[in-house]
């Protein structure tokens, strides 16, 4: 089962850091267009965030550092959605925790 | 996964102890300058953002990465446990193959400063007082080590007296002109790409090229960060030379792969080979890239009749 935490978007916001991914409607052209072919870069990425299913997040450590942050899928993405941003700010997040900086 | 958490640790104690992520000998950074008679600071001056003369010792390391994947590599294996206490980038030693690389990157370099020049630019140099901007660290989302290594940057630059910042490659512009900002409210610098500078004010050089077919690599930083499409194509044009471009190209040109190459160097090379073969698609030719980055991972895939070469060294000036 996976647990979730609605309230864990507001970690970002608490920061100042808005979650942009909230305006993603899941179209998938991300998806498609990604060099990398992982399936759940960004997407699915996306949705555990929204949800805030962390071990998912964990789990998907790998694709999440994967990104280039090339931003083939952001110039084409229908809802504007600063994907590259988004990504990197999971990073941020996972790489506290990795660090063990996280107060 | 634990492979990703010793390299962050790796990078993150670079930075913060020895404000490099892969620190190497001061003289390896600078080196390239001797003899050009660059003032020292000013209010232009060149920042090189240290990549062009980190990419060898990224070579070195990448040969120990196969050697890791071959558990042979003691130095690779220990690296993490010993670098808090020897800088362990200090140990790598070039081969052949990486000095000859060294020197390309010294003549892009060179190259730069001499383009300027004749654009009537007389830019200063920090010497061993330009840092790293930090953008792997701002990459991997190592946020804390990024914002003091940034202080660092921004300190050098106030303590010379600069006010117009030069740069050679798309990762360190967009850098300092999207995100410094950003974290220091008093940002009031200028940041200009060396492109920017050819282009709007080269317009008279006698520019001249190597006569040949080119294939064009544009760099994901500087078309989809920057909106940098049509100054080197205009440089080029200029030139005389033509270019062909593939069908992933301008605002949805392909990766290179680089940025993959610190966690996941398998799927750099990977990435680097199917752009090298789309490339190729447009038959037999030079590839032109804007990158240090671009240059460095396609030239690692390339095979021994495909040339690669950056955007400097591919320009002569007639005399
Ligand atoms: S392209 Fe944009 S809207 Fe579509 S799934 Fe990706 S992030 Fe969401
Ligand atoms: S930015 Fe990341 S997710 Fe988007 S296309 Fe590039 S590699 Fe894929």
């Amino acid at each position: 089962m996976i647990r979730l935490r609605p309230e864990w978007r507001k970690i970002f916001e608490a920061r100042g850091r808005d979650l942009d991914a909230r305006r993603c409607f899941n179209c998938g052209t991300c998806t498609t267009l990604c060099p990398l072919g992982l399936k759940v870069l960004p997407r699915e990425i996306f949705r555990y965030a929204l949800l805030g299913a962390e071990e998912k997040l964990r789990e998907n450590r790998e694709a999440i550092y994967a990104c280039l942050l090339c931003r083939l899928c952001e110039v084409n993405c229908p809802q504007g959605v600063k994907i590259t941003e988004v990504i990197r700010l999971l990073r941020v997040y996972l790489a506290e925790e990795d660090l063990e900086v996280r107060s | 996964m634990a492979e990703i958490r010793s390299r962050l640790a790796l990078l993150s104690q670079n930075l913060r102890y020895r404000a490099h992520v892969f620190p190497l000998p001061a003289r390896s950074l600078v080196s390239w300058a001797e003899g050009l008679g660059l003032a020292r600071g000013g209010k232009t001056i060149l920042y090189t953002g240290h990549l062009y003369q980190l990419l060898p010792y990224l070579r070195v390391l990448r040969e120990r990465e196969q050697g890791l994947v071959r558990g042979k590599d003691w130095l690779s294996r220990l690296a993490p446990v010993l670098n808090p206490w020897i800088n362990v980038s200090r140990l790598a030693i070039l081969g052949r193959e990486e000095r000859r690389l060294q020197e390309y990157y010294t003549g892009v370099l060179r190259g730069v400063v001499k383009l300027l020049r004749k654009c009537g630019v007389e830019p200063g140099y920090l010497y061993e007082k330009e840092y790293y901007p930090g953008t792997l660290a701002y990459d991997l989302g190592l946020e804390g080590v990024f914002e003091l290594q940034a202080r660092r940057v921004v300190r050098a630059f106030r303590e010379a007296g600069v006010r117009t910042i030069i740069t050679v490659d798309p990762h360190s512009t967009a850098l300092l002109r999207e995100v410094y900002p950003q974290l220091f409210p008093d940002w009031d610098f200028e940041v200009r790409s060396y492109l920017e500078i050819l282009f709007h004010q080269g317009r008279h050089l006698p520019l001249r090229g190597e006569e040949g077919v080119y294939l064009w690599h544009d760099s994901c930083v500087y078309v989809r960060y920057l909106g940098v499409v049509e100054e080197p194509r205009e440089i080029l044009k200029r030139a005389g030379l033509e270019i062909r471009e593939p069908r992933f190209s301008r605002e949805i040109t392909r990766c290179c792969g680089g940025p993959a190459e610190t966690l996941f160097p398998e799927k750099a090379g990977e990435l680097a080979r199917a752009r090298m073969e789309e490339l190729s698609t447009l038959g037999p030719g030079t590839v032109i890239t804007l990158c240090p980055i671009c240059h460095f991972n396609l030239r690692a895939v390339s095979g021994p009749d495909q040339r690669v070469e950056d955007f400097v060294r591919v320009l002569r000036l007639e005399e």
